[in-house]
């Protein structure tokens, strides 16, 4: 796989006098995290693959401001995000992809009081979409045939935004034997990121939440545990490892699922 | 006569304390900020109709919720029988509907008993459960004490109507079969067990069983009317505005913050910044520290609450051991708007805060302050511990969002205090100067240098 793999910018775009498709949304996460990084250049190979227009905002993007928000530190969210919006109005940005629930919640729900109206998607959705349009080929009998993989829903994509189908239907497709957690859809269980928790230690407790879900997980047998979230990824992650899990359970987004699957 | 005369003398006291009773919850409510109610009005009743009179959510729950129903819809119905009873007792006439409706009053008390035996047997089930099957959800520590004995005594209550209701059919009953009533009824639990019970006692005996019934019935409810306002039983009442006044936007988002967005405009706008007219003179209160600095419509959620307890046996921050209890959120917000309800009724110049007292200030919601707030009932360890996971606002039968105000008193403790957990501050920071809540030195976009690396 030695094609070139173009990530343009809105600027570059805007350079041309042209707009692309689609605003891919990376996120703080999808950014820098080396982890989460893995997951934002699967999806930019499946972007490419099927030859969607897409941008990045590159280094006009900052944080959606949605930790900030719900530590309750309105002044930082309004100001990074009143920054956001000013750039992709500019921009004339219409429709938002991205690879985090977080994102995508405060993009899609948070952003319209201060003036941003943007169609945003995440990409599971989108990743549904492309399979449903053939778009995206999915090899038969990849390397997730019949493996038992469980899907963590994350609540920002889940119970926040009702969004429990359209990643159940990737699964699918990728003819593997999904085994649903005990708490699962709207009784999902959070990975303990939300709200800010990321970026702090636990209150005292007994347990973290973390490896609560990873129990759970576990008990399923699955040897994948599918994620839609780059925290929750990080999470899940650290759970399975504190659990010494890491040879037998991998912890993957969606997207990285189906590059995998092609071998 | 005597007979009505103290019924009309207890009726009025009855519902003079209620009227007294719950104007003071009334007021306890508006002790809240006003909140703008938008919105489609056909959804907000639909909520009602589905969620509250249709019990929607709690059927997340089958076997509770089955239980639940038994009760609440032989409550409803007993309302009729209720009716009754209240002409009754005013007119000193003995089953006023009996003659008049016929074969339709025979249906609606069958119905009425039918109901009545199943909330029997729901009322032992539920006692059952909160005192034998120890379900953790009704043990946690907000609930030692009074919350504990509230569950209980409304089971208490609810039993001893039962008893009432069918010693009263039953009694009728057996003196329907001695030929001594004017009505004849073919009721199908108490035609078989008031003259199996009752059937060798004299006809005077029976007189006064019956009436044994129907006063323990009507004192019963009025007993409860006046319980209520001081009890979770609240919810029978509060679930139906409480459902229509519920948020119907997206439980993502969270309420936009105009003046603070209004402030960050002007100074990212160079113009803006000489035009003073939007300053703001003094610095408001943001995010809320009291009752009276939520919105009545989170007073009102606390008052709606049952402490039924879903919300905290789902909340991720409490199923791993920490304090944070959704429940106790809405029991503090509760308790908290009656002691500064009460305090403020009570007139005493000692609860004028500081800069308002003067001789001859008068003590007002406006002017109140007795040193406390709603963080010496909740503290910052709760609120720091909520992961904003929506679990309780899905979990909660009567749309009660908890999160929303753990959100409020994380606001004021960050805007307001500027205070909160150190270890945001970086992220804080990080956002600020460098756009991402991690301080990296790595451009934004490295990844894609390092993907094109990755595939050559």
């Amino acid at each position: 796989m030695a094609e070139n793999i173009k990530v343009k910018t809105m600027a570059e775009y805007a350079a041309e006098g042209t707009k692309p498709e689609i605003l891919f949304w990376v996120g703080c996460a999808g950014s820098f995290d080396a982890r989460a990084q893995k997951v934002t250049k699967a999806f930019t190979k499946i972007l490419n693959q099927v030859g969607m227009e897409f941008a990045i905002l590159g280094q006009e993007e900052s944080c959606t401001g949605d930790p900030a928000r719900r530590a309750g530190n309105e002044f930082v969210f309004q100001m990074t995000a009143l920054q956001n919006i000013e750039v992709m109005n500019m921009y004339g940005v219409e429709k938002i992809v991205t690879t985090c629930p977080h994102c995508f919640n405060t993009l899609k729900n948070e952003y319209p009081d201060l003036g941003g109206n943007y169609e945003v998607i995440h990409h599971t959705t989108l990743l549904q979409e492309l399979i449903d349009a053939g778009r995206i080929k999915m090899t038969e009998g990849g390397t997730f045939k019949g493996k038992k993989i469980t899907y963590h829903d994350s609540c920002y994509l889940g119970r926040v935004n009702g969004v429990y189908e359209a990643p159940r239907k990737v699964l699918e497709e990728l003819d593997s034997d999904l085994v649903e957690l005990k708490r699962c859809r709207t009784n999902g269980l959070c990975c303990g990121a939300g709200g800010a928790q990321m970026f702090k230690e636990d209150e005292p407790g007994t347990k973290s939440i973390n490896i609560e879900r990873v129990e759970e997980a576990l008990d399923t047998g699955s040897e994948i545990i599918a994620v839609n979230c780059p925290f929750c990824l990080t999470m899940m992650t650290d759970g399975v490892k504190a659990k010494e899990k890491q040879d037998m359970v991998m912890v993957y987004d969606l997207a990285e699922l189906i590059i995998n699957n092609q071998g | 006569m005597t007979g009505q005369i103290i019924f009309a003398i207890l009726s009025i006291i009855t519902f003079g304390y209620a009227a007294f009773q719950f104007n003071k919850i009334r007021q306890n409510i508006l002790l809240g900020q006003e909140e703008k109610i938008e919105g489609d009005r056909g959804q907000r009743f639909k909520n009602m109709f589905l969620v509250a009179f249709g019990q929607q959510k709690m059927f997340k729950r089958f076997v509770p919720a089955i239980f639940h129903l038994f009760i609440y819809v032989a409550f409803l119905m007993t309302q009729i029988e209720l009716i009754e009873i209240l002409i009754d007792g005013f007119t000193g006439s003995h089953r006023f509907f009996a003659n008049a409706l016929g074969g339709f009053y025979n249906f609606i008390i069958n119905f009425i008993e039918i109901l009545s035996a199943l909330a029997f047997v729901a009322t032992f089930v539920f006692l059952a459960r909160r005192n034998l099957l120890k379900l953790p959800r009704f043990h946690k520590s907000e609930m030692n004490g009074w919350p504990t004995l509230d569950g209980n005594l409304i089971l208490y209550g609810e039993f001893l109507l039962l008893v009432g209701i069918f010693s009263m059919n039953g009694a009728d009953m057996a003196l329907q079969a001695k030929g001594e009533t004017s009505y004849n009824l073919n009721l199908i639990i108490s035609s078989n067990l008031g003259p199996a019970l009752f059937g060798g006692l004299e006809v005077h005996t029976l007189h006064m069983i019956e009436r044994f019934g129907w006063w323990l019935h009507i004192l019963v409810v009025f007993g409860f009317i006046n319980y209520l306002p001081k009890s979770k039983h609240l919810h029978i009442f509060f679930a139906f505005p409480n459902t229509y006044f519920s948020r119907l936007d997206s439980r993502g988002k969270m309420e936009n913050m105009d003046a603070i967005m209004n402030e960050v405009k002007s100074m990212m706008d160079p113009e803006a910044a000489f035009d003073d007219s939007g300053e703001m003179e003094e610095l408001p209160v943001f995010g809320s520290n009291d009752v009276t600095t939520l919105s009545w419509r989170n007073i009102m959620e606390a008052y709606t609450c049952t402490e039924c307890g879903r919300c905290t046996s789902v909340c991720p921050a409490n199923m791993t051991g920490k304090k944070l209890s959704p429940r106790k959120v809405m029991m503090d917000i509760r308790d908290r708007a009656e002691e500064v309800g009460d305090k403020i009724r009570s007139g005493n110049p000692e609860y004028i805060s500081a800069e308002a007292k003067t001789e001859d200030a008068i003590l007002s919601a406006a002017n109140f302050d007795d040193g406390k707030s709603l963080f010496d009932y909740i503290t910052k360890e709760e609120i720091h511990a909520c992961t904003t996971c929506n679990a309780c606002v899905e979990a909660c039968p009567v749309l009660i969002s908890p999160m929303e105000s753990i959100l409020k008193l994380r606001r004021y403790e960050l805007l307001t205090e500027s205070a909160g957990p150190s270890e945001w501050l970086p992220m804080f920071n990080s956002i600020e100067n460098n756009g991402a809540v991690w301080a990296m030195s790595d451009a934004r976009d490295q990844w894609v240098n390092d993907l094109n690396k990755e595939n050559d």
